[in-house]
C-alpha cells in the first residue's frame, strides 16, 4: 500500500505544471477560448512535444504506456490550471476505445495523429432522452453492403466542433433500451450526412450536436464487436468518470487555495475576514471535502485496474458520488467566501465553480451513481 | 501509488481474523453488536486474552511489550478488531497514559506501572476535562501543592469515563497558579482509592452510566507520582492526545454497523416488504458507505504517510479523520434508528454496570443513537478540529 508518486511520476507532474505555470495564466486562457473550437492548436502542440498526448498509449503504439495514475497526475493539472484543450475527448476517450478494442490498423490510422498532437477526437454518446444510461441508444448503424450506414442525433459532443474523427454510439440490432445490439464506429467529421452545430458550454469549452443522415462508413469503421459493445464503452467511460474525478481534484485544490488566500487579505471591518470563526469553519469543511474528494479519486483510479468489472463499476462510481458531493460544496462555497467578487466573470474563481458543476452533470450525476451503488448491494 | 496490501500484510490479516474467531467470547461479541454496554469482568477477561496473546499493547515500544509491527499492521489489526467487533483496548491506561510514561517518566514509574498496564491489572481513568474546562482544558484549576514529600490535591474533574472501575487516575493539576495558563500544569498520577477521592457517577441521555465527576478532598499522593518534570504536564497531555491520530476515524466500527444495518434492513419490514426495498432508504445507506470508503481511504493514506515518513510531521488529511468519522459514526445510529421506526420506543433504565439482558435488543437502539451524539463532542470537539484545520492547515 502506497499513496506516494514514484520518481517518474512526480518528474511528470513537475512537467506538466512547468507547462502550465508558463501557459496558462487566466489571461491566455481568455484568449484560447476565443480561438476556433475553443481551444488553442499552440497549447495542444506543447502537450504533444512534451509526451503527454502519448502518454497512456503501449510502446508498441508509439506511446509511453503510462497507467492510471499518469493520467489522474495530468487530468489534476488541467484542472488545477483549468484548461480547455480537449485532452478528455481525444486522449482519454478517443485514445482509450483505440487502446482496448482497436485493430492493429485502426491503431495505426489514429493513434499517431493523436500523439503528435495533429487529429483529435471526440465522442458522440448522447442523445435527447438518454441521460446517463449508456445503453439508451436510438441511433442507428444498419448493414449496407460491407459497411455501415448511420443515422441519429448527438449532443453536447465536447471538441464536436474541432475534431476530426468522432467516435458514435449506435444500435446495429433491438430497441431503444437493449443492452446489447450496442456498436462503437469511427466517422471522419467531414463524412457526407454529418452535420454539426457548435457552441460554447457554460465552463468556457465548446461542444456540437451532431446529426448524421445517411452517413455511409466503411467496415472498418466499427471498434469492437458493432453488435455487443456495451461493456467496452462503460470501460471507457469509467476511465472517463476517473479521469474527471482527477480533474475536480484540481480544480477543487486550486479553488480553496485562491479563497483561502482571498480571505487573508480581504479586509472588512478593519480586519481579514479569515480572522472570522464562520469563515474559518466553512474553509475547514471545504478542505475536509476536497482531501475525501482526493482519498476517493486515487481510489478510482486504482479500482480502474480491478478485474472483477462489477466492483470497478462500484467504485468509480462512488467516487463520481463523492466528487459530485465535494465539487457542489467546494464550488459553492469558494463564490460564498469571495462575497460580491466572485459573483463576476472577471474573477478567476467562478470559472472554477463553473467547471466543477459541469463536472458533476458528465456521465452521471452524484444522484445516478450513488443509486447504482445502492442497487449493486452496497460497499462495505 | 499501490493499493494492495502486501501478501504477507494479508495473511496477517489472517491470522488476526481466526484469533478473534476463537478468543473472543462469543458474549462478548453478541453484546457489542447489539450495541449493550460490557460489564468490567467481560472487558478485564477480553484484555487479558489479548495480552496473552502479545497484542495487549501492540504499539508500544518492543522493550515495553509492544509488537514492532509496522503502520499497516497496526491498521488491520485496528480494522478487524473494531469490525469482529472485539472490544478495543481500554485507551486511558494503552494509548494515553502508558506511552507518556514510558516517553517521559522514569525506570522507576516505567517498571511500576507499564506491566500493569497492559494486564489491566489497574484500571485507568483520565482526569482531564473540569466543569469551567472542557474545550478550554489549560484552565483547569484543580491544585496540587507541595507539602513535603506529598502532593496535596483539590478540586473537581468530569466526564471522567469508567472512573467507576478505576483503580488509577492520571491527573492535570495546576502546580504554578502564577504561570501562564499552560505553563503552570503538572501530570500526576495517583490511586482511586485515596482517602478524599469521591466518584459520583452521571446518567447521560442514553440512560447509561459511562461518565462521572471525581472530586478530590485534601487528597495526599506521594511526590514520586509525578510523570516527567513539574509545570510540564501540558506538554505531556498534547502528546497524549495528538498519540492516537488513526484509531479515531473508527472505520472499523462503522463498517461494523453498516453490515448489521444492512442485514436487518432485510428483515424488517416496511409498507409489506423489507425496508432495504425502499429505494429512499438504500440511497440513503449507500451515501453512508460511500462516505465511509472516503473515510477508510483517507485513514489509508495517512496510514502509508506515517509508515513512510514516520510520525514526526502529521499528515494534513489526519485532521479530517476526527471530524469525518464521528459524522459517520453518528449517521450510522441515526440508519439503525430509522430502520427500526417504532419499536425504537421501548425503554428500560439498564443497571450500573450497564447490563440487563432481559430488555429485548431492539431497545439499545436509541440510547446508541442517544449516546454517539458524543462522538463529535469529546476528544476536541468537531468545531475545535476545524479551529485546528483553519490555524494548523490553512494558515488561517
Amino acid at each position: 500500500m502506497d499513496f506516494d508518486l514514484n520518481e517518474e511520476q512526480r518528474l511528470l507532474k513537475e512537467s506538466i505544471d512547468g507547462l502550465l505555470t508558463d501557459s496558462y495564466d487566466f489571461e491566455s486562457r481568455k484568449k484560447y477560448m476565443a480561438e476556433k473550437g475553443g481551444w488553442s492548436k499552440t497549447v495542444w502542440l506543447k502537450l504533444a512535444e512534451q509526451g503527454l498526448l502519448g502518454l497512456p498509449f503501449s510502446e508498441a503504439d508509439g506511446g509511453f504506456g503510462g497507467g492510471g495514475v499518469e493520467t489522474m497526475i495530468v487530468m489534476e493539472a488541467l484542472g488545477k490550471a483549468l484548461v480547455l484543450e480537449p485532452y478528455l475527448a481525444t486522449v482519454v476517450i478517443g485514445g482509450g476505445f483505440l487502446r482496448h478494442a482497436g485493430t492493429d490498423a485502426q491503431k495505426a490510422a489514429h493513434v499517431p495523429g493523436i500523439i503528435d498532437g495533429s487529429k483529435t477526437l471526440a465522442f458522440a454518446q448522447l442523445e435527447k432522452n438518454s441521460r446517463y444510461d449508456l445503453f439508451d441508444v436510438t441511433t442507428t448503424a444498419k448493414k449496407k453492403d460491407d459497411g455501415w450506414v448511420i443515422d441519429g442525433e448527438k449532443f453536447v459532443v465536447l471538441n464536436g466542433e474541432n475534431a476530426d474523427t468522432l467516435i458514435v454510439t449506435a444500435r446495429t440490432k433491438g430497441n431503444r433500451r437493449d443492452t446489447t445490439g450496442i456498436g462503437v464506429f469511427l466517422v471522419p467529421a467531414n463524412a457526407k450526412g454529418v452535420t454539426r452545430k457548435s457552441y460554447p458550454t457554460q465552463d468556457g469549452l465548446h461542444a456540437a450536436d451532431i446529426t448524421f443522415t445517411g452517413v455511409e462508413v466503411g467496415a472498418d469503421a466499427a471498434i469492437g464487436n458493432p453488435e455487443d459493445s456495451l461493456a467496452l464503452i462503460e470501460r471507457v467511460v469509467d476511465e472517463a468518470r476517473v479521469a474527471l474525478c482527477a480533474e475536480a481534484v484540481g480544480l477543487m485544490d486550486e479553488s480553496l487555495k485562491t479563497t483561502v488566500e482571498y480571505i487573508k487579505t480581504r479586509k472588512q471591518f478593519g480586519v481579514a475576514i479569515g480572522s472570522f470563526q464562520s469563515l474559518q469553519h466553512r474553509a475547514s469543511d471545504m478542505f475536509v471535502a476536497a482531501e475525501q474528494a482526493r482519498s476517493m479519486s486515487m481510489f478510482a483510479t486504482m479500482a480502474n485496474d480491478f478485474e472483477d468489472a462489477k466492483e470497478r463499476a462500484n467504485a468509480i462510481a462512488a467516487a463520481k458520488v463523492q466528487i459530485g458531493k465535494s465539487a457542489k460544496f467546494v464550488g459553492q462555497q469558494s463564490i460564498q467566501l469571495h462575497g460580491g467578487i466572485g459573483m463576476t466573470m472577471e474573477a478567476r474563481i467562478g470559472h472554477y465553480f463553473k467547471r466543477l458543476t459541469m463536472i458533476e452533470n458528465t456521465f452521471g450525476d452524484t444522484d445516478y451513481h450513488q443509486r447504482r451503488v445502492a442497487d449493486s448491494g452496497g460497499l462495505v | 501509488m499501490d493499493l494492495a496490501f502486501t501478501k504477507e500484510e494479508q495473511a496477517f490479516r489472517e491470522e488476526v481474523r481466526a484469533f478473534f474467531r476463537d478468543n473472543v467470547p462469543p458474549d462478548t461479541r453478541r453484546k457489542l453488536v447489539e450495541g449493550r454496554h460490557l460489564t468490567k469482568d467481560e472487558m478485564v477477561t477480553w484484555w487479558r486474552i489479548l495480552n496473552k496473546k502479545g497484542w495487549g499493547v501492540s504499539h508500544w515500544p518492543k522493550q515495553y511489550g509492544g509488537t514492532g509491527w509496522t503502520s499497516v499492521q497496526h491498521y488491520i489489526f485496528n480494522e478487524e478488531l473494531q469490525s469482529y467487533p472485539a472490544p478495543q483496548p481500554l485507551a486511558f491506561g494503552v494509548s494515553m497514559v502508558g506511552p507518556v510514561i514510558y516517553t517521559f517518566g522514569n525506570e522507576e514509574q516505567k517498571k511500576k506501572y507499564l506491566p500493569r498496564i497492559a494486564n489491566v491489572d489497574d484500571w485507568w481513568c483520565q482526569g482531564f476535562s473540569e466543569p469551567g474546562s472542557g474545550s478550554d482544558l489549560a484552565s483547569l484549576k484543580t491544585k496540587a501543592e507541595r507539602r513535603g514529600d506529598k502532593w496535596i490535591i483539590n478540586g473537581q474533574k468530569t466526564w471522567t469515563t469508567l472512573a467507576q472501575h478505576a483503580d488509577m487516575i492520571f491527573c492535570l493539576c495546576r502546580t504554578d497558579a502564577s504561570a501562564k495558563k499552560q505553563m503552570g500544569i503538572s501530570f500526576i498520577v495517583f490511586s482511586m482509592k485515596s482517602k478524599g477521592v469521591t466518584v459520583r457517577p452521571i446518567q447521560t441521555i442514553d440512560g447509561g452510566h459511562e461518565v462521572n465527576e471525581v472530586f478530590f478532598d485534601d487528597v495526599e499522593v506521594p511526590v514520586e507520582n509525578l510523570i516527567g518534570e513539574e509545570n510540564k504536564g501540558w506538554d505531556y497531555a498534547k502528546f497524549l492526545l495528538g498519540n492516537e491520530r488513526t484509531g479515531i476515524a473508527r472505520v472499523g466500527v462503522s463498517k461494523e454497523r453498516l453490515r448489521r444495518i444492512r442485514d436487518l434492513a432485510g428483515k424488517v419490514e416496511s409498507s409489506g416488504k423489507p425496508i432495504i426495498q425502499d429505494s429512499a432508504f438504500r440511497e440513503k445507506l449507500a451515501a453512508c458507505e460511500i462516505e465511509l470508503k472516503a473515510l477508510e481511504l483517507t485513514q489509508l493514506r495517512v496510514v502509508a504517510d506515517e509508515g513512510k515518513h514516520g510520525k514526526g510531521k502529521p499528515n494534513p488529511a489526519s485532521s479530517v479523520l476526527k471530524i469525518k468519522g464521528s459524522e459517520i459514526q453518528q449517521t450510522t445510529t441515526e440508519l439503525l434508528m430509522e430502520v427500526i421506526g417504532p419499536f425504537a420506543a421501548p425503554y428500560d433504565v439498564h443497571g450500573d454496570d450497564g447490563s440487563n439482558e432481559a430488555m429485548d435488543w431492539t431497545a439499545q437502539i436509541a440510547p446508541s443513537y442517544f449516546n454517539n451524539r458524543k462522538v463529535s463532542i469529546y476528544g476536541g470537539s468537531n468545531e475545535i478540529q476545524r479551529n485546528i484545520i483553519a490555524k494548523a492547515v490553512l494558515g488561517l
